[in-house]
């Protein structure tokens, strides 16, 4: 099957973007360097094509009751625009995916990963039961365009009928730009502050015009990788999977057990008794410049395999070579001293707090 | 640099061969594949090296690739300021980026290596 294509592929072409395959998706990796395209997000604003990403809206008395049935965060507790991020799991706390979770007065919607839409979308159909839920998958009938660096509000000051400067982070607005209704929301996958504006397939090349005519850097798949990276930010597919959970991945913050019952609930329960028995995500930063990649073995001191890198790279802000892995528990401690099989090389790694990159506020 | 004065691996090295000594680098094409090159690393110097077999890799932000080696031989030289400094391949890939002099085991096997029409040629198709 041939891969979808956003309503910015042409636009990507023209500005020299280098294409690859991602989740079912053409999608540009690079347009000229990873490194500059991560350095002018940190210091000025750099937009991402994030159309791929699957936008999910929920109508109905029910949808709120099949948004707690699914997701391990609390959905009840959210303000009216605000955004929140949970997981969905399968009954054994397995993770089908990570999301987002958006409020509305008039109801709900999701962003979901690419490569995880129609599987999300059947589950949601399977667990909906006779609740009164309309489920619209609008993917491909939207685009959304991710603008982050510190003067990414800057950058977008009077785009809007309504002022991104004004809204909190992980809040959203319904607003219009060039006047056809869009959603303006502060998120963002880079560690830095930002939006990420859904809008109608028809507007997004003059929105992304727009964009650069303000400065902002086009910014490719790799430069979003080595960011959320260094932002210590799960990859799904990567750091989360069908069977880790969400407590060993370290987001237990996002898994809320004094809301009613949820799918994963009680596999999660008996996930956070015995997070001293199972491999737990950790940070490293490993010696010299060469790059752990996901599969690359890490040991102990002595020698006997602990756990697997499931990201690593050479990170373009810290200048470092850093991974995330899953350890064995005793060793899942800042300060520890691991060792990592780059390749047959050994190389000396210590555990280190996560996030490795935090943006000064 | 006459580049037609150089033979090619499809993988995209260069082989500059004088007498008993070939030097070796990557092309242009590799170059801008790689764009952010972050480490490079390069055989210890007396190491045998045979032609389908890695001598190196080159490591971008995204990727590693193995370095190929074009003839047989034993490294005689490694320019130590391109381990050091790897951007100078991207700066200069037929020049100041050459990565290591092999010499020549004796009656080297060439036939294996591209012309540069015919390197160019694959770049076309490819």
């Amino acid at each position: 099957m041939a891969n979808l294509r956003t309503p910015l592929f042409d636009w990507h072409v023209a500005h020299k973007a280098r294409m690859v395959p991602f989740g079912g998706w053409d999608m540009p990796v690079q347009y000229t360097s990873v490194i500059d395209e991560h350095t002018a997000v940190r210091s000025g604003a750099g937009m991402f094509d994030v159309s791929h990403m699957g936008r999910l809206s929920f109508g109905g008395a029910g949808a709120l009751d099949l948004i707690q049935m699914v997701w391990t965060n609390n959905a009840a507790t959210m303000k009216e625009m605000q955004v929140r991020y949970g997981l969905i799991c399968k009954e054994d706390g397995g993770t089908l995916d990570d999301v987002l979770v958006y409020r509305w007065s008039y109801g709900w919607a999701m962003v979901v990963n690419a490569s995880n839409r129609d599987k999300i979308v059947a589950w949601l159909k399977k667990q909906m039961g006779p609740l009164d839920v309309q489920l619209q998958d609008q993917t491909l009938d939207t685009a959304m365009l991710a603008v982050q660096g510190p003067k990414a509000i800057d950058f977008c000051a009077g785009m809007f009928d309504a002022d991104p400067s004004k809204l909190k982070y992980y809040f959203a607005l319904p607003t219009r730009y060039k006047g056809s209704n869009c959603v303006v929301s502060r998120t963002g996958y880079t560690g830095e502050d930002g939006l990420e504006i859904m809008i109608k397939n028809e507007l997004a090349v003059e929105l992304a015009d727009e964009l650069l005519a303000r400065g902002v850097v086009p910014a490719g798949l790799g430069a979003r990788d080595t960011l959320r990276l260094e932002a210590a930010m799960p990859l799904y597919g990567h750091e989360l999977n069908e069977s880790m959970n969400p407590v060993q991945a370290g987001l237990s913050w996002a898994v809320k057990m004094e809301k009613e019952d949820f799918i994963g609930r009680q596999a999660l329960c008996d996930a956070i008794q015995n997070s001293g028995k199972q491999p737990q995500r950790i940070g490293l930063e490993l010696e010299g410049k060469r790059a752990a990649r996901e599969g690359c073995q890490i040991q102990a001191i002595e020698g006997s395999p602990i756990g697997t890198v499931t990201s690593g790279s050479y990170v373009p802000t810290l200048e470092k070579s850093i991974a995330m892995g899953y350890v064995q528990p005793s060793f899942a401690h800042a300060g520890a001293s691991l060792i990592v099989d780059i390749r047959g090389t050994l190389t000396a790694a210590k555990v280190v707090d996560l996030p490795f990159y935090k943006r000064a506020k | 640099m006459d580049k037609t004065r150089l033979k090619y691996l499809p993988s995209h090295e260069w082989a500059d061969i004088q007498g008993d000594t070939c030097i070796v680098g990557i092309t242009q094409y590799a170059v801008d594949q790689l764009t952010d090159v972050t480490h490079l690393q390069l055989p210890a110097v007396g190491k045998a090296v045979s032609v389908g077999q890695p001598f190196g890799e080159i490591e971008s932000v995204k990727a590693v690739f193995d370095l190929n080696t074009p003839v047989s031989g034993t490294v005689a030289e490694k320019n130590l300021a391109v381990e050091k400094d790897p951007s100078i391949i991207t700066a200069d890939p037929y020049g100041k980026g050459w990565m290591i002099k092999i010499k020549l085991t004796a009656g080297p096997m060439t036939e294996h290596l591209l012309t540069l029409n015919q390197y160019e040629k694959q770049l076309a198709e490819h």
